[in-house]
């Protein structure tokens, strides 16, 4: 039996028909086709799929969807202004952050509520904050320091590239 | 190489090129080549735009799922899917009765059905497959199908294959469940022991472990307007994918589309032919609709193809002054329940030894056995991953008992360039010496050697790889990559090729390269690529070719298309052409830059002249020197050097190790892109730590709920342990840059071969740390904590390894093949010529 449900997804208000027992990750995918959102596990084991939800970092695959009703959702589609893209999305293109990309949405999702609370981090609170984010590639040294750079940018005001 | 103010050679050879191309023009710096870019799929992959397999969706499409076998080794006695077919929202329910022609990736292992035949031999072999409406529905009805079985003895372990007791995993190998077994003598090493001052022995074994990529694997198949069948997967090799699934489907290839999805990583997962792949395939001919599958976690890990578990005995002879005098190595790999790769893999176990060190004499003997668990294949430094451990652990030892330094000893014994070594392997270029120099150095290793504080401590090794295996798998004499560009005359270009973008970058290569040559940014560049329809052949992202094969076709491709414009520009501005230069996306004359035009204009001005601009490119290796059976796995354009030193503390409280630090030098020939390289030197170190320390892919008895069955450990991204950001080294990174002749602008691989240096390098260090050699890996607190207790009451020379190694693997007697020093010709003693294709050929239908 669905049911009904009114989601904020990116500043939009999205009223859809649901099976209860799906969770956001499968909503978002296969509802609303906001496939941005990778999973690796959808055990809460891998991070892929994390999205902001109150702008804090959320396993959408542990989350139920009624569960979200009524708060902000932010997925990788939402960041950046229009054409422009998050810093920190400027910055693992371009730094090595990101090879295959599968990880790549829930690393700068969780980064970017990283960087909301704490403008300034340093590598180890970088290092804590994305431990819960797996890389099979990358060895994670370069999205290190993508963070840290798109944090240096956004603190200096700088304007994406 | 060809100097850009002459005409290119390779734009005038008719044939695909064999030697490296591409030279950066000394007049205007590279474009491209060398300098720290944005990868041309960044954008993409950072705004969740890439679309995986899993990402796409077809109306109407419906759900596949796959039931699987509870047992390790069983005969299906009957199978009843009419419950199932009676379910909600189910389309149709498959067995192995729809899947009568076997296949399997290598030509001589045809060993698998998309759906099981008569028996299942491991926990996890398909036996049904149910398509639905959604993929809940088809998840449900899997409880619906009854299958019987008839349990049979199962073995576990490759020692316990060489006599049975049931039937053999696979008729018409063997004896027993034995795959395969090789040997050969290059040399006769008995008289380079007899010649040695030291000799050393010793067992290893290599544990199991997998790739773990991030993306579960999916494929979406359907039939396009005109009724042709389209396959979207996450394969890591297109044409192999398109090549088996049109045999096993028996339909012409032409009628077969195959499309590589980008791959959330693949590290060697996919590049199998996936029984999932040709379940959806059928099914969507079959039914005309979409269908699409996408496999839970743990169904990958039942996928595996994995690192495969293999014992070792390794045996040593030196001079006292440190020279080889002859190597002797036995491996016994744990093939699982199919052949895979693993042909290929058991030549590895053994052929790349003789390529960093000088090795006068060499024995090689190798033995792939069926057991009843997830089948193994390649993964990242495919089979010589687990023999330079072992290699690598053993100089350590010896550099000890000769009372020399590590990295002294390795110096001192290092093959040279342009050597051929004695199992017939051309090095065209190694930098290998530099590597462990400049690590040396960086890491202040004369300082640190056996001088930290106990329980810290330093290990050194080195390693080497392939730049694309010299052999395609299916032997035949056509290229083995190739690319054709499409020049606009609005000034765009467009590339087209079969490569496969896994995450390591081989869209930038392709586009960085393509426009190196047209004076074009990388960005620029279009890419089409691997689309079996659209894009010519490559054979794939394995054996880490895509840089050096794809990378040659590129520049010959796009130094085509320079001449053709040049040509027509040289006409029009009254110069010679080879006083033109490309470069700022503009063509014009050296000497008079003012009097050029843009590069959009020029291929008007190309058009106009020659017609519709289209090049093409392409590359096939020269032909191994090796020529005796077997040669052909192991021969390689060129091969990659890497040297680690691996910093660790370990706690001898808990036996937990830490591995802060560590540095890395890669003689990668060139750096297309350096920030790209450095990420595929610092992925290998990580990948190396978890493989060191914790990745472990083994079976368990199911005692005692489910006697009698082989489940895995560890099945979950949680339970199979690997690092995390908190556990992850700093990597100092060192790229050595001594352009090799063979590689596109000089370049060699780098995404495989830093993988392998840093798990002896980690050994190594825990020796200096704590005093404990170990054997095996992985290396986990239990094992090192059991040592450190042993060596507390007392015990000397504590070595973590496995039992000895079995003396009843049936090898056969070694092929006697002459080193090129002894008046070998790269044949075995006595044999003609072994031509490659005769092997393929007697064995054709070979299945079981």
């Amino acid at each position: 039996m669905k049911t009904r449900v009114t989601l904020q997804v990116n500043g939009e208000e999205r009223e859809l028909l649901v099976q209860p027992h799906h969770t956001l990750l499968e909503v978002l995918r296969e509802d609303l086709g906001l496939t941005g959102t990778k999973h690796g596990c959808e055990l809460g084991e891998c991070g892929a799929c994390a999205v902001l939800i109150d702008g804090e970092a959320v396993l959408s695959c542990l989350t139920l969807v009624g569960d979200t009703e009524g708060s902000p959702i932010t997925t990788i589609e939402g960041l950046g202004e229009g054409q422009t893209l998050d810093p920190l999305q400027t910055m693992f293109a371009k730094l090595g952050g990101s090879q295959c990309g599968y990880c790549t949405s829930g690393m700068v999702l969780t980064a970017r509520a990283l960087l909301d609370r704490n403008p300034d981090p340093s590598e180890d609170q970088v290092k804590a904050a994305l431990s819960g984010n797996i890389c099979r590639c990358t060895g994670y040294n370069q999205i290190i320091e993508s963070v840290l750079e798109a944090a240096a940018q956004e603190r200096a005001g700088g304007a994406s590239e | 190489m060809n100097s850009p103010s002459d005409p290119p050679d390779s734009a005038v050879q008719p044939g695909p090129v064999r030697r490296g191309v591409g030279t950066i023009d000394p007049r205007t710096g590279p474009t491209n080549v060398g300098v720290p870019r944005t990868r041309v799929d960044g954008r993409a992959k950072a705004t969740g735009a890439t679309l995986f397999a899993d990402d796409m969706h077809l109306p109407r499409t419906l759900h596949c799922k796959l039931l699987r076998s509870p047992w390790p080794y069983a005969r299906i006695t009957g199978i009843d899917t009419s419950a199932a077919e009676a379910m909600p929202g189910v389309v149709k329910v498959y067995t192995g009765e729809s899947f009568p022609i076997p296949y399997g990736i290598l030509p001589v292992s045809h060993d698998e059905h998309a759906l099981c035949q008569e028996l299942v031999r491991f926990v996890g072999d398909p036996v049904a497959a149910v398509v639905a409406e959604t993929e809940e529905q088809a998840e449900d009805a899997l409880a619906g199908i009854k299958v019987a079985y008839e349990v049979l003895p199962s073995v576990r372990e490759p020692e316990d294959g060489f006599v049975i007791e049931g039937p053999p995993i696979h008729e018409r190998r063997g004896p027993g469940n034995v795959h395969k077994a090789v040997s050969f003598a290059f040399g006769d090493v008995d008289e380079g022991f007899a010649e040695a001052d030291l000799v050393v022995e010793g067992d290893f074994h290599f544990g199991g472990n997998t790739h773990l990529a991030l993306e579960q694997q999916a494929t979406l198949a359907a039939l396009d307007r005109d009724g042709r069948l389209t396959v979207w997967s996450s394969t890591q090799c297109p044409h192999y994918l398109h090549k088996h699934t049109a045999k096993a489907l028996d339909m012409a290839p032409a009628d077969l589309r195959i499309v590589a999805t980008p791959n959330g990583g693949g590290f060697g997962g996919k590049s199998d032919v996936f029984n999932h792949e040709i379940v959806v395939a059928k099914a969507a001919q079959e039914l005309g609709r979409p269908v699409k599958i996408c496999l839970t976690r743990e169904e990958v890990f039942l996928c595996h193809r994995g690192r495969h578990p293999i014992r070792m005995h390794l045996k040593t002879g030196l001079t006292k002054d440190g020279q080889l005098t002859g190597v002797h190595l036995k491996t016994l790999l744990d093939g699982g329940a199919y052949g895979s790769y693993g042909v290929a893999s058991t030549y590895y176990s053994g052929s790349l030894t003789t390529v960093t060190y000088h090795v006068p004499r060499f024995q090689f003997d190798a033995c792939r056995v069926h057991t009843n668990k997830p089948p193994c294949g390649p993964k990242r430094g495919h089979g010589t991953v687990q023999p330079r451990f072992a290699q690598e652990v053993q100089l350590d030892e010896i550099a000890e008992m000769l009372g020399k330094d590590p990295a002294d000893l390795r110096l001192g014994m290092l093959e040279k360039a342009g050597a051929e070594t004695a199992n017939w392997l051309r090095l065209p270029s190694i930098g290998l010496g530099t590597c462990i120099k400049n690590i040396v150095k960086q890491s202040d290793w004369t300082n640190l050697h056996r001088k930290l504080p106990h329980g810290q401590g330093i290990g050194l090794a080195c390693s080497s790889y392939l730049s694309g295996a010299g052999l395609p798998i299916n032997w035949d004499r056509l290229p083995q990559s190739a690319v054709q560009l499409r020049f606009d005359r609005s000034g765009l270009v467009v590339a087209f090729c079969g490569a496969t973008e896994i995450g390591q970058g081989s869209d930038d290569v392709l586009a960085a390269l393509v426009g190196e040559v047209l004076g074009l940014p990388a960005m620029s560049i279009r890419l089409v690529t691997g689309d079996t329809d659209l894009t010519p052949v490559d054979l794939g992202s394995y054996s880490s070719r895509v840089t050096l094969m794809m990378g040659n076709a590129a520049v010959q491709a796009a130094e085509r298309g320079r001449a053709l414009i040049a040509d027509a520009v040289a006409e029009k501005l009254s110069v010679r052409a080879s006083t033109l230069v490309f470069a700022d996306s503009r063509v014009f004359p050296a000497d008079n830059p003012d009097v050029g035009m843009s590069f959009a204009k020029a291929v008007q001005l190309g058009e106009q002249k020659h017609g519709t601009l289209g090049t093409t490119g392409s590359y096939r290796p020269m032909a191994p020197s090796a020529r005796f059976k077997g040669g052909g796995v192991g021969p390689s354009p060129t091969y990659s050097y890497t040297a680690a030193v691996a910093l660790v503390d370990v706690d001898v409280d808990t036996g937990f190790v830490t591995v802060p630090k560590v540095w890395i030098s890669h003689d990668i020939g060139r750096a297309l892109n350096p920030t790209l390289a450095r990420g595929q030197l610092v992925g290998g170190v990580y990948m190396a730590v978890g493989e060191a320390l914790m990745e472990s892919h083994e079976a368990r008895d199911g005692r005692p709920f489910d006697e009698g069955r082989y489940l895995l450990r560890n099945p979950s991204m949680l339970d199979y342990k690997h690092l995390t950001h908190l556990d992850m080294p700093e990597v100092i990174t060192d790229l050595v840059e001594e352009p090799c002749p063979e590689g596109p602008y000089g370049a060699k691989e780098i995404g495989q071969g830093p993988l392998t240096p840093v798990i002896p390098a980690i050994a190594n260090a825990i020796y200096d740390a704590v005093g404990v050699r170990f054997h095996e890996v992985p290396i986990t607190p239990d094992k090192l904590l059991a040592a450190l207790e042993a060596k507390a009451k007392g015990a000397e020379d504590v070595v973590v390894g496995p039992k000895p190694f079995p003396t009843d693997v049936p090898y056969p007697e070694p092929m006697d093949v002459p080193p090129p020093w002894e008046g070998g010709n790269g044949r075995a003693r006595g044999e003609g010529d072994y031509a490659p294709g005769q092997g393929s050929k007697a064995r054709k239908g070979r299945s079981s």
